[in-house]
């Protein structure tokens, strides 16, 4: 597997809804296509807010994890 | 995803105003223009001296509604008026006052806080909410 090069970071943890996908969308704006983004938030709304974004916006999530309490999502920028 | 999102904003507790600020700020994420028309009391909550005040609850809200909202603030959740602020920043948001609620609060434009981008009437509003869909609160 080859190595994913995160371009920008966002840190929403302990933000409530809708504030991780907000930050997410005002970092994603100004980055280039094919980069790559990471987030990590504690809402567990997240999870489906995290897939519905990326494909109404046509990014696309490309790993999601989680150890119970922090979720990490990676989305390729369109 | 063009298709607008319009929110007509009645009421002017802070919960009510919250849930109106979360829904537009999600539809800004998504990249969806969204037209806020403030009619009545949420309109006057939008005055620039007053926007930061404690606007208190709806009724059912209780005792116990007041505590869980207390609770989600000092856990650091945004206001209303920030979470507005960012969904702003994000583009495609809108916030115009109802003239007819103006003439009745006595309230001039220059009032209002920055948030709000003009005033219109709700004919103006109906034409630019075209075929979107409507919410009201």
């Amino acid at each position: 597997m080859e190595m994913l090069e995160i371009a920008t970071r966002v840190d929403a943890r302990g933000l409530s809804c809708p504030m991780p996908i907000v930050r997410t969308a005002q970092a994603a704006k100004p980055m280039t296509s094919g980069t790559l983004l990471e987030v990590l938030a504690t809402d567990p709304g997240s999870v489906k807010d995290f897939a519905a974004w990326c494909r109404s916006t046509g990014n696309d999530l490309v790993d999601q994890a989680s150890d119970g309490a922090v979720y990490r999502f990676v989305i390729r920028r369109k | 995803m063009d298709e607008s999102i319009n929110l007509v904003l009645f009421s002017g507790t802070d919960d009510k105003l919250q849930a109106a600020a979360v829904l537009t700020a999600g539809a800004a994420a998504l990249g969806k223009p969204v037209n806020v028309f403030l009619q009545y009391w949420a309109l006057d909550a939008f005055r620039a001296e007053r926007i930061e005040n404690d606007h208190g609850l709806a009724p059912e809200a209780g005792a116990e509604g007041r505590g869980h909202v207390d609770a989600l603030r000092i856990a650091g959740q945004a206001s209303w008026a920030e979470t507005l602020r960012q969904a702003k920043e994000l583009g495609g948001v809108d916030i115009q006052a109802c003239s007819l609620s103006m003439d009745l609060l006595g309230i001039e434009q220059e009032d209002l806080d920055p948030l709000v981008d003009g005033v219109e009437g709700v004919t103006a509003f109906y034409l630019n909410a075209g075929e979107g869909q409507l919410i009201f609160i």
